[in-house]
């Protein structure tokens, strides 16, 4: 066993155990937290079925962004279902045997990383071209927008120009989910890219990428517009009613 | 300090997103409360030595009971689509009046104390200690924002900014710096029971001053009650509707609706205040002991309804809040809920806004109007911020937006809605919301009137409307004051009742 393939081994266990630790400590703050007024920004649905449905216009549509600027709608889509693609393409490395309709949407992953990219690239061209965004952005909002570049360039580069040893590399992530070890191939491309993964799954729960649980928990989006139906007097705030 | 000279915008019709001037608001700045004004509502007079202990104890106490602050905190990507949708940056183009550099104010902050990468990589991610010129930028643009909610309506995770404003504002308090304006009405609500501090003989006096005024002009002894037991309803209603121009207009108006619809009504000395500041500076403790008045005041008359005059704010915390705060609404499982809530007709929405029981009457022809009453009058509605993202009407999604144009199509001939992207949930503040209808402010209350004062523009240039309604006495008070500055006439402000008023038929033998 080679010391590159026992670093990167590790380095992915430690990345998942920061990923699903972290965002899970996330979640359970967020759900720990009440919400001691009703804050839905309205008009709002009157229903749980409303609002799961309201729910799922933003997240799939990204709805409110949609009203708001139609670039960072069409970047923003771009990118986040050019990513959801390529990493539902990517299950081929971890199931044996590939289940059918990861095969069936292969091509399209592929070219899926096009279209990440080009959202990617016009979502950092505005914080240079846009004023106002470039006053707000930070040295990490660059940095993430690198760091996946990065990471989309360098896979793309190994699916469409220089091809990688992709039976090991399948074998060497099998080995890691079932705790069997597998060499890892020594191509400089996919140790590149499979670091900047792992990097990104460890910052992952300690950055803005909270976005993603936190969408979930915004009360201006999940709560109903209920208030005159139902009290909703948080634990903290039952005391004063004494 | 006297108010300096600035610039009053130019009107285009339209709205254009002006390019970033930096510190373009940094001369604004609301005059601080003094020791005695926050004693008086429990905040510390001055700043404490350790004020940044405890500022710091604060914000982690808030964190954990907000779930809002604590999401929004994290949530943000920078993406940039709020950063043109506050009226305040499109007024003034300060970069901190973007809604998501107002954020970075206080995120920066809690990246630094209250997360691993502000703790260990604080340039990375734009971290900052929390120092006595951080705090003093809080004061100054937590003080710049009218807590409209506009921003959330665009924002992909929907980030209140007035969530974190109404946070920064409850920072400062805990450390002594609290605002002047909002505090000293806090006080005065809780001493005399109104934010005018109008005291219950004055309010008697200008009440039959009304009936008489109201009778010389109909003929109809159109009644104002006060502290009537056993009245059907309870009507709480900004104070500024008891003398201020053009409130009290709408004040007849509901007086008429009742009067005409043959509803017994009282108006409540101790509760002679729909606002709320405790809202406005994210004080709950605040928000639930101005509201309690209204309880007391509801549970002593005996009232069977209680029914909300024209008021943003009040609106959203009546419709939002009174339910959870003092348990006016329905479902309440608890004892101190249930007390008020079997007491209350649960026939009608508890509470309910005054255009929602007008509404109903005119759709059950229960009053009925004179529409040509109106006919000199080309009317525009303005959506009021916290009405229309802050709370609902009629039972039905959107009701806030349909109600008040129907009450104005039904009672006038003449209605045209400004700019699709200015009214409903993308309305503009009046600009003089969330605790800034000060003078100390009046450059940032003109400069944030320029989006609404554009569109009205382009409706008065196409359609002739002389006569903006709004259903805000704050939004009343602001406009008057303020569209001057803009070559419109004060007069063309008014009140939705005001309409009303002018058209309803009252018959002389009731
Ligand atoms: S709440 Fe309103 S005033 Fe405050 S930042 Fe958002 S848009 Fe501006
Ligand atoms: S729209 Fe929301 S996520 Fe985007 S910059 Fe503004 S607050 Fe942040």
């Amino acid at each position: 066993m080679s010391s590159l393939t026992i670093f990167y081994a590790i380095l992915f266990y430690l990345a998942t155990v920061v990923l699903v630790g972290g965002v899970a400590f996330k979640i359970y703050v967020y759900s720990r937290t009440p919400s001691p007024l009703r804050i839905p920004t309205m008009p709002a649905p009157m229903t749980q079925s409303g609002m799961v449905a309201r729910m799922a216009r933003e997240v799939v549509l990204f709805q409110s962004l949609f009203k708001s600027n139609k670039w960072i709608w069409i970047f923003g889509w771009m990118f986040h279902f050019g990513l959801l693609l390529v990493l539902l393409r990517h299950l081929r490395y971890f199931t044996q045997p590939v289940w059918s309709w990861v095969v069936l949407i292969q091509p399209f992953g592929r070219y899926a990383a096009f279209a990440m990219l080009a959202g990617l690239l016009g979502l950092w061209a505005r914080r240079f071209l846009v004023d106002r965004v470039r006053y707000i952005s930070t040295p990490s909002d660059h940095l993430m927008l690198a760091l996946l570049v990065a990471i989309g360039a360098s896979g793309s580069a190994m699916s469409f120009l220089v091809h990688t040893d992709i039976i090991s590399l399948k074998a060497f992530m099998l080995g890691l989910m079932t705790f069997d070890w597998q060499p890892l191939p020594a191509d400089p491309l996919l140790l590149i890219h499979l670091a900047l993964v792992a990097l990104l799954m460890i910052i992952f729960p300690v950055s803005k990428l909270l976005h993603a649980p936190g969408v979930f928990f915004s009360p201006t989006r999940n709560q109903i517009d209920d208030s005159r139906e139902a009290r909703h007097v948080a634990p903290w705030a039952a005391q004063l009613d004494k | 300090m006297a108010v300096s000279k600035f610039e009053v915008p130019e009107l285009k019709g339209y709205t254009v997103i002006p390019l970033v001037r930096m510190d373009a608001a940094a001369g604004i700045k609301s005059f601080p409360a003094n020791a005695p004004i926050q004693e008086a509502i429990g905040f510390p007079g001055e700043l404490p030595e350790n004020w940044q202990e405890i500022a710091i104890a604060k914000m982690g106490e808030l964190l954990g009971k907000y779930r809002s602050l604590q999401v929004f905190m994290d949530a943000c990507v920078h993406c940039g689509a709020c950063t043109d949708k506050c009226h305040y940056y499109i007024g003034t183009a300060d970069p901190k009046n973007m809604p998501v550099a107002r954020q970075d104010l206080m995120r920066r902050v809690y990246r630094r104390y209250f997360t691993f990468a502000g703790k260990y990589f604080p340039q990375l991610v734009g971290a900052k200690d929390l120092t006595r010129d951080v705090l003093d930028e809080w004061y100054q643009y937590y003080y710049q924002c009218s807590e409209c909610r506009r921003c959330s309506v665009y924002c992909p995770y929907g980030i209140d900014t007035a969530e974190i404003t109404m946070a920064g504002r409850e920072i400062l308090d805990s450390v002594g710096l609290g605002q002047k304006y909002t505090n000293e009405i806090l006080g005065k609500v809780h001493r005399i029971g109104n934010n005018l501090g109008l005291p219950g003989p004055a309010l008697m006096d200008t009440l039959s001053g009304l009936e008489e005024d109201v009778e010389a002009d109909t003929g109809v002894a159109v009644k104002f009650p006060i502290d009537v037991k056993g009245a059907e309803v309870l009507l709480i209603t900004p104070s500024a509707d008891f003398f201020s121009e053009p409130h009290v207009e709408s004040l007849i108006g509901y007086a008429k609706v009742f009067h005409a619809a043959g509803i017994s009504w009282t108006l409540s000395s101790m509760a002679s205040e729909a606002g709320n500041f405790g809202m406005f500076i994210g004080s709950y403790d605040q928000l639930k002991k101005v509201a309690l008045r209204i309880r007391q005041a509801a549970l002593e008359l005996g009232v069977k309804r209680i029914v909300v005059g024209e008021c943003g704010h009040a609106w959203r915390v009546a419709y939002s809040f009174w339910n959870t705060l003092i348990g006016v609404g329905a479902g309440g499982q608890d004892e101190y809920a249930r007390m008020l809530q079997k007491q209350l007709d649960s026939n009608y929405p508890q509470p309910a806004h005054i255009c929602e029981v007008t509404y109903d009457l005119l759709q059950r022809g229960a009053i009925r109007v004179d529409k040509e009453a109106n006919d000199h009058r080309i009317i525009t509605f303005h959506d009021s911020c916290n009405v229309a993202r802050g709370s609902g009407m009629g039972g039905i999604p959107g009701g806030q937006f349909i109600i008040p144009r129907e009450i104005i199509k039904s009672v006038a001939n003449h209605f045209y809605d400004m700019a699709p992207e200015t009214i409903r949930e993308g309305t503009y503040c009046c600009g003089g919301g969330g605790g800034l209808l000060t003078d100390d402010l009046m450059e940032l209350r003109v400069k944030g009137a320029q989006p609404r004062m554009d569109a009205l523009q382009a409706v008065v240039e196409n359609h002739g409307v002389n006569f903006m309604a709004t259903i805000c006495a704050i939004c009343k008070a602001q406009f008057t004051k303020v569209v001057p500055y803009y070559g419109f006439e004060m007069g063309m402000i008014g009140g939705v009742h005001q309409l009303v008023s002018s058209a309803i038929i009252l018959d002389p033998n009731k």
